[in-house]
């Protein structure tokens, strides 16, 4: 069942530029321009596109706190702007470039008082806490005033609060933007576990394509406002046109081996490059490699999402 | 209304408990925030030394006028103050984080920082109002108690609806502190002084515009039992709790237009 609905939805601006000297122009920028699609509860979405693709006004629509332009959306059964306060209790968001802790408070006084805002009983609280501040590794954190938190322990923090209320969807935009790589690693497998567990629908947006890969089952990338694809990652790869290559070492130099379905990119002494489409199998080009040349050793190397999404991107 | 009322509670709990850390600076400095106020309305006095009235006053009448308008404003600010930090909480982005929450983000913006030192002012304006209750001469009668309180209440919330008003324009434009400021602390210096020392528009405009007479001058010419030097409506003075509902409606409609008008940051 989809918990979030859109149709055509789009959001302008109205930007005022200095423009002379007393005139002033006025300039309309469409941030989102005509987007649809669905998600279902229980799903995993990633959403990515270039810098001012409409990406975070996208969430700001679907959480109320910017009403759209045009277009129907629904969440768990509510218009977001209309009904935002109410959506509140069911959503929990975090923003990974600004807090929405209090910034004097210390966590423990910022969590209990969202405990107390979103009305979590007693013991459900204090359940939450201790599994969050086990799972976030919060701990020693927790007497810490949020301005002398670092980033990346404020982003911890605030995504602990964003789950205190048991939200059943949650939205994070860039929630790992600044993270070194093993905060990283551990913010994704939390990720894919509240989901695993709870069955919480998590849509995040993110420039980091490896957090797509590990929680996203699917991806949805917008560019210039206008969805450009919504699929899984392997549809997204063949999509894009995106290759794999087999890297083969052999016995001896060779000219380019021809192996039916591979192209020869490159050739370094006895070691070929041989790229072919992403979604077909590497088993038949191996196996016909082996036997019609001395193979001395392979490896193969996926595509790297990036490529897959500037091809995307050139296509228009 | 109820669970707006208990989310202020909330709030401004949270940061009467943590200021309370320091106690020593919270009681320096509410004792600090009176004295200051206190050495406002001295300088009133000391004018006094050199004329007999002002506009028609004496000076335990200007008294009534500067108490009812400084505990008006002392009480509003205590209670709402902080929206003057709406323009700062729109531009850094934290005002998106109040309208994901499930309480008005209103509640949220006025609680928030709450700060139990501006009861000092609030203190100042009490002793003033009570010494100037007592030197002027009045003949009262229990209208006359109801009327001063229904304006107390009323007053606070005239200046309460100026602060939402103030914020509703920070909620658009990201910043009109300056604005704001002009209405709140420069609608309470203008009304310290009776009305009548002023030109007849000025009168006008926070009758009709923004009600600020309502707030003190009305009222005190009832208690007072003075005749209008404008000659406008003797009704009036009794109208300051009609008033303070308008001001109030009109500061809830601008406030919810701002708030869907809202554009956040496009970072
Ligand atoms: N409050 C605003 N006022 C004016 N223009 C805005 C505002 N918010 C966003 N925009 C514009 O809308 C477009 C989309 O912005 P948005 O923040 O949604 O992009 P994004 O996909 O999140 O980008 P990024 O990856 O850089 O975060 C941009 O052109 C941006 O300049
Ligand atoms: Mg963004």
């Amino acid at each position: 069942m989809a918990v979030i609905e859109v149709t055509d939805l789009r959001r302008t601006f109205v930007v005022r530029s200095k423009g002379g000297r007393l005139r002033r122009e006025r300039r309309e920028v469409v941030a989102v321009d005509g987007v649809s699609f669905g998600i279902d509860a229980g799903e995993v979405v990633g959403f990515i596109g270039p810098n001012g693709a409409g990406k975070s006004t996208t969430i700001k629509m679907l959480t109320g706190i910017l009403v759209p332009t045009s277009g129907r959306l629904h969440v768990d059964g509510l218009d977001p702007s209309r009904r935002r306060t109410e959506l509140a209790r069911r959503i929990g968001v975090v923003f990974g470039h600004r807090s929405g802790l209090w910034w004097d408070l210390p966590l423990r006084d910022s969590f209990a008082l969202l405990a107390r805002i979103y009305d979590v009983p007693r013991d459900r609280y204090r359940t939450n806490l201790a599994t969050l501040v086990e799972l976030l590794d919060l701990a020693p954190l927790l007497d810490v005033p949020v301005r002398q938190l670092s980033l990346g322990q404020r982003m911890r923090g605030d995504i602990a609060a964003a789950l205190l209320h048991d939200p059943p969807i949650l939205y994070l935009d860039e929630p790992t933007i600044g993270l070194d790589l093993i905060s990283k690693a551990r913010l994704r497998d939390f990720l894919r576990d509240l989901n695993a567990e709870r069955g919480t629908t998590i849509m995040l947006t993110t420039h980091d394509l490896v957090d797509i890969e590990h929680i996203c089952r699917r991806v949805m990338v917008i560019d210039a406002g206008r969805l450009v694809f919504d699929g899984d990652l392997t549809a997204l790869q063949r999509v894009g046109g995106a290759t794999r290559t087999v890297v083969v070492d052999l016995e001896t130099q060779l000219e380019p081996v021809r192996v039916p379905g591979t192209t020869v990119t490159r050739v370094e002494g006895p070691r070929q490059w041989l790229s072919f489409p992403a979604h077909s199998s590497a088993a038949p080009i191996v196996s016909a490699l082996a036997a019609a040349y001395d193979v001395v050793d392979l490896s193969i190397q996926e595509p790297a999402i990036e490529d897959v999404i500037r091809l995307l991107y050139a296509a228009g | 209304m109820a669970s707006s009322l208990r989310a202020y509670g909330l709030i401004a709990g949270a940061w009467v408990r943590a200021s309370m850390t320091y106690r020593a600076s919270f009681v320096a400095m509410t004792v600090g925030q009176a004295l200051i106020t206190l050495i406002d309305f001295a300088a009133i006095a000391i004018m006094f030394s050199h004329i007999d009235e002002l506009g028609g006053f004496t000076l335990g009448e200007v008294a009534l006028l500067y108490g009812m308008s400084g505990f008006a404003l002392g009480a509003a600010d205590l209670l709402m103050g902080n929206t003057e930090q709406l323009g700062r909480r729109v531009r850094d982005g934290s005002f998106d984080a109040m309208l994901v929450r499930p309480v008005a983000p209103l509640v949220q913006i006025a609680a928030d920082q709450f700060a139990l030192r501006r009861v000092g002012r609030i203190t100042q304006a009490v002793a003033v109002l009570g010494w100037g209750l007592a030197a002027s001469n009045i003949d009262w009668s229990v209208p006359k108690v109801l009327v001063l309180l229904a304006t107390l209440v009323s007053g606070s919330v005239i200046f309460c609806a100026v602060f939402v008003l103030g914020g509703a324009f920070q909620v658009l434009a990201g910043d009109a502190t300056e604005v704001m400021n002009a209405f709140t602390y420069g609608g309470n210096t203008l009304t310290q002084f009776p009305l009548s020392i002023y030109p007849a528009e000025v009168v006008r405009s926070v009758t009709f515009i923004v009600p600020l007479a309502f707030v003190n001058w009305y009222p005190a010419l009832y208690l007072l039992d003075v005749e209008d030097p404008f000659g406008l409506p003797s009704a009036l003075q009794y109208a300051s709790p009609v008033a303070a509902v308008l001001a109030a409606a009109a500061a809830a409609v601008a406030w919810r237009a701002g708030v869907r008008r809202y554009r956040s940051t496009g970072s």
